[in-house]
């Protein structure tokens, strides 16, 4: 069962990162464009030697982008369904559509939108290279603690579900998540290492896509991997059926 | 209706803990490891030396959203 619904994660996963590499190469390969554009124009005017490219730009924006899209939304897709295998019966007895829509939902708050609002995603010429190492630290911690929220809010959700039904205690759960990561954003350190002149038209266009490409690949896993999951549960619960007739 | 589809006695039974659990512990490893080549090789720390993945996996790991650079 739960190798069957990795396997469905997986292609789903495949597809998700075929539409958003689509979008990706649409809209936000020519900010990445205008990003390297202004990078060079920078490095000429110090007066340093053009970096020797190691992999052309073609290939960066080719196979390079897709590889790197559809793995990773591939990989996600595994994991999604890895806890959709999980959560399903377990914290939600939602039927197993609902369940997969809800779980992308939240997975694209705390996965995505969660860590973007403190440590958003930009184009290359943002970042200096020597805090590369300090600035994944955070995004990973940013990460992890949103994520451990977000498990600690649908635990809390659930223990409250018996005294307040479940609109009250969904509310109250969510309140309690967003006071957390308010608190825990005003706490970490901010990371800003825009150059002055670097055009904002382009970083809010390439901010605009990389959310776009997020939003693709949640939506799909949520949607089509919920509609796969169906049927392979389906064939197992012939009492869930009678359930959803109701 | 969303009442009714809540109630625990509604008859979802859960895949039994002893057979995600293999699954999510291989699935998730080789899964995170993907995601590790995608968005952090040759950044901040490295498996391999060089910058070929890193500069592969450019583009993608800007849109991302990962650190880089
Ligand atoms: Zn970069």
């Amino acid at each position: 069962m739960t190798r069957d619904l990795l396997i469905r994660g997986m292609i789903v996963g495949v597809i998700a990162g075929l539409l958003a590499f689509g979008f990706a190469r649409v809209f936000g390969e020519p900010q990445v464009d205008h990003a390297i554009a202004f990078e060079e124009k920078m490095s000429q005017a110090a007066g340093a030697a053009a970096e020797p490219e190691l992999v052309a730009r073609a290939t960066q924006a080719g196979i390079g982008l897709f590889t790197g899209i559809v793995v990773y939304s591939a990989a996600l897709g595994g994991l999604f369904s890895l806890v959709f295998a999980f959560v399903h019966g377990r914290v939600s007895s939602l039927s197993p559509r609902s369940t997969a829509a809800l779980l992308a939902l939240a997975g694209f708050v705390a996965i995505v939108l969660v860590p973007c609002i403190k440590y958003p995603m930009n184009p290359p010429a943002v970042g200096s290279p020597d805090t590369i190492g300090a600035r994944t630290e955070l995004f990973f911690v940013m990460l992890v603690v949103s994520l451990g929220a977000l498990a600690a809010a649908v635990g809390l959700a659930k223990r409250l579900y018996a005294q307040h039904g479940a609109w009250n205690a969904t509310l109250m759960a969510g309140a309690a998540y967003v006071v957390f990561i308010a608190l825990v954003q005003y706490s970490l350190p901010a990371i800003n290492e825009v150059p002055e002149q670097f055009s904002p038209t382009v970083l809010w266009n390439f901010r605009v896509a990389s959310l776009g490409i997020h939003v693709i690949v949640w939506t799909t896993l949520g949607l089509l991997f919920g509609a796969l999951a169906e049927r392979v549960l389906a064939g197992q619960r012939p009492r869930y059926r009678l359930h959803a007739a109701r | 209706m969303s009442d009714i589809a809540l109630t625990p006695s509604a008859g979802v039974t859960p895949i039994p803990l002893g057979e995600v659990l293999p699954w999510a512990i291989f699935g998730g490893l080789i899964m995170l490891l993907a995601i590790y080549f995608i968005g952090a090789e040759e950044g901040a720390m490295s498996l391999f030396s060089g910058m070929y993945v890193h500069e592969f996996v450019h583009d993608g790991r800007h849109l991302l959203g990962f650190p880089c650079h």
